[in-house]
């Protein structure tokens, strides 16, 4: 490709604005977990003058951080396995078979990505209160109603891509197996499953990040023992004072875990994209 | 082709939730109900078990409560009738009403967020769309650094909403924060340090993070698109002579087109949808100028516990929003078939 003369100079500026943009908000934050409180009400400065460990050890005692960051856990991986467990079972029949209906269900399901979720908010907290009321079973404030909320909403995303990454494998593969002697959920699992992991990683890990970072719901449906972490780190604030490094702190913890996930597998994220949704 | 029987414990082990999960609601009744029905109803029924569960979990998480949600609209839902909310006196289109007086201080507040989303939605959206594709276009090719850099772009993507944006408000803080240090301590632009989460410059700092957050989506997916088109045009074209604007222009921007109809329409609805973003960067009162839809229908419903008026709202959203993607497909469709 004959590039212009000036496009390496416009391709740096660009994209060095563009990283600048990036990394600022991370610098301040990484910067300002190892201030001493002091520093960090007084003013910013981009170089820390000293340096304390002590926002790190903190944190856990401000606010019980520890059980939070255990919620957001168990929330989040139940639903993200969840989740990817029933698109595949959907993306598996809307890729291999054709019934009335079919279009249907797609449409409707990918529709809902498009609600507000402040529409059902209300409504579902009326029926988990409701159903607690009436049947004993505790969803609103449980870790279970925050699980089945979750898992809905990557379904819609997860099953349209898992059908446009089954669609690339080719049904040859599934018939070679079905005259092996599998049913059609053998084929499912012993050849399309083996063949579309890297769309099913790249759904787990959508599915993972959106229960992790979720705010709306977890700040309506959770209790002081079910907080999740989107909730807790609110915590931080009190009436007269925001302890800004040990924010800057609880911040960086609780990114690590899904910032390097997410960097580790973020070549099945694209490549999932690149077979499957992108098409 | 003609169906085997599958063996029994195939299904079993198929159904098996992996890892100890929860089990899936539907995904033990697949093999106990596939074990008894005759194989031709299997074959027809099998797609149907294979999408229940899903349809079961929109239905009650989705369907549901939005159904549930439109009715509330018509009732005068107050607190008094939250724990029993049948008793919640029916008042037809009254809630409607007075969302929609804009003489009525309601309606006249509820015409003013969603005038202020619309600009907020518009000016995001178009930069997202703006530096993802910019960068995308950019990063095509190989050169030293591309990995490194692809992975940065994409942290904020991956970084939880508010921890993201918790820094950010962080930054933009009066006395304390890196924004007025850089404008009035560094660069001496400004002489008095403004405020950034109250006031007018909210709605500036809300865009800001906004952006900040969506653009490595449309990033991610740009590349994606790009990645698909194929290497051949490229070279066929510039054996033709096509220089590099002539690609952009007559190759890369029509091929990526079908993945932008989806892209826009995405980060409309999110970014319009938005509510982690305002909440996380300005805590439980937003300022007027920035008072985004979602935080707004929030805050009138929790601050007044008048579920029936938030509802009526959040449909009147709704409704807005079908009707502007069904215009957006029609249209960009019948461009796309035209072209």
């Amino acid at each position: 490709m004959r590039e212009p003369r000036l496009l390496p100079w416009a391709r740096w500026i660009v994209l060095g604005l563009l990283a600048l943009f990036t990394l600022v908000p991370l610098y301040v934050m990484a910067s300002s977990s190892i201030k001493p409180l002091r520093d960090v009400q007084s003013g910013f400065a981009w170089i820390p003058t000293t340096f304390s460990l002590r926002p790190f050890s903190d944190i856990w005692r401000t606010v019980p951080l520890g059980r939070y960051f255990v919620n957001s856990l168990v929330v989040a991986s139940v639903a993200s396995v969840a989740s990817v467990t029933v698109a595949i079972f959907a993306a598996y029949a809307v890729s291999r078979y054709r019934f009335p209906g079919r279009k249907v269900f797609t449409v409707t399901v990918l529709s809902t990505q498009m609600f507000p979720g402040i529409l059902f908010l209300l409504p579902l907290f009326m029926i988990f209160v409701n159903v607690g009321n009436a049947t004993g079973l505790e969803l609103y404030g449980s870790r279970l109603g925050l699980i089945i909320t979750y898992l809905t909403f990557s379904l819609p995303f997860s099953i349209w891509m898992l059908v446009g990454y089954f669609d690339s494998i080719p049904v040859a593969l599934d018939e070679a197996a079905k005259v092996d002697g599998s049913g059609p959920l053998g084929a499912l699992f012993r050849v399309v499953i083996p063949a579309a992991i890297p769309g099913i990683v790249a759904v787990a890990i959508y599915a993972f990040m959106t229960a992790w970072g979720e705010v709306l719901f977890a700040s309506v449906m959770t209790d002081e023992s079910t907080r999740t972490l989107a909730v807790g780190l609110r915590g931080y604030a009190t009436e007269n004072n925001v302890y800004w490094n040990q924010v800057m702190a609880a911040s960086l913890v609780v990114s690590v875990p899904v910032v390097a996930g997410f960097l580790l597998l973020q070549r099945y994220l694209v490549q999932g994209l690149t077979a499957g949704a992108v098409k | 082709m003609v169906a085997r029987t599958t063996p029994h414990h195939d299904e079993r082990r198929g159904a098996a939730p992996p890892e100890g999960g929860p089990r899936p609601p539907g995904a033990g009744l697949t093999s106990r109900v596939a074990a008894r029905l005759p194989l031709r109803l299997r074959r027809l029924g099998l797609p149907y078990l294979l999408i229940l569960p899903a349809i079961l979990l929109e239905l009650l998480i989705h369907v549901i409560p939005m159904l549930v949600g439109a009715g509330m609209s018509f009732l005068r839902l107050t607190q008094f009738f939250i724990r029993n909310w049948s008793a919640a006196p029916f008042v037809g289109l009254s809630n409607y009403q007075v969302a929609v007086d804009i003489d009525s201080a309601v309606g006249a507040a509820l015409l003013h967020s969603f005038i202020v989303t619309v600009c907020f939605t518009a000016l995001a959206v178009g930069l997202s769309w703006l530096f993802g594709t910019a960068a995308a276009v950019l990063m095509q090719g190989s050169f030293r650094g591309r990995g490194l850099l692809r992975t940065l772009f994409l942290v904020p993507y991956a970084l939880p909403v508010y921890a993201g944006v918790i820094t950010w408000s962080f930054m933009f803080q009066r006395d304390t924060g890196l924004v007025n240090h850089v404008l009035v301590d560094q660069l001496h632009l400004l002489g008095e340090r403004p405020f950034w989460l109250i006031g007018g410059n909210s709605f500036a700092a809300v865009v800001v993070v906004c952006v900040w957050r969506s653009w490595p989506f449309a990033f991610l997916i740009l590349m994606a698109g790009l990645q698909n088109i194929d290497k051949d045009l490229y070279e066929a074209s510039a054996i033709d002579g096509a220089g590099w604007w002539r690609q952009l222009r007559s190759i890369t921007m029509p091929m990526l087109r079908p993945v932008n109809q989806v892209l826009v329409l995405v980060l409309f609805l999110w970014t319009f949808n938005d509510f982690n973003t305002p909440y996380v960067l300005f805590g439980k009162a937003a300022p007027q100028q920035a008072d985004l839809i979602s935080v707004h229908i929030y805050q009138s419903s929790f601050i007044t516990w008048n579920f029936g008026s938030g509802s009526a709202m959040s449909v009147l959203l709704l409704l807005f929003l079908l009707l502007v993607t069904a215009v957006y497909l029609v249209t960009t469709s019948r461009r796309k078939s035209n072209a």
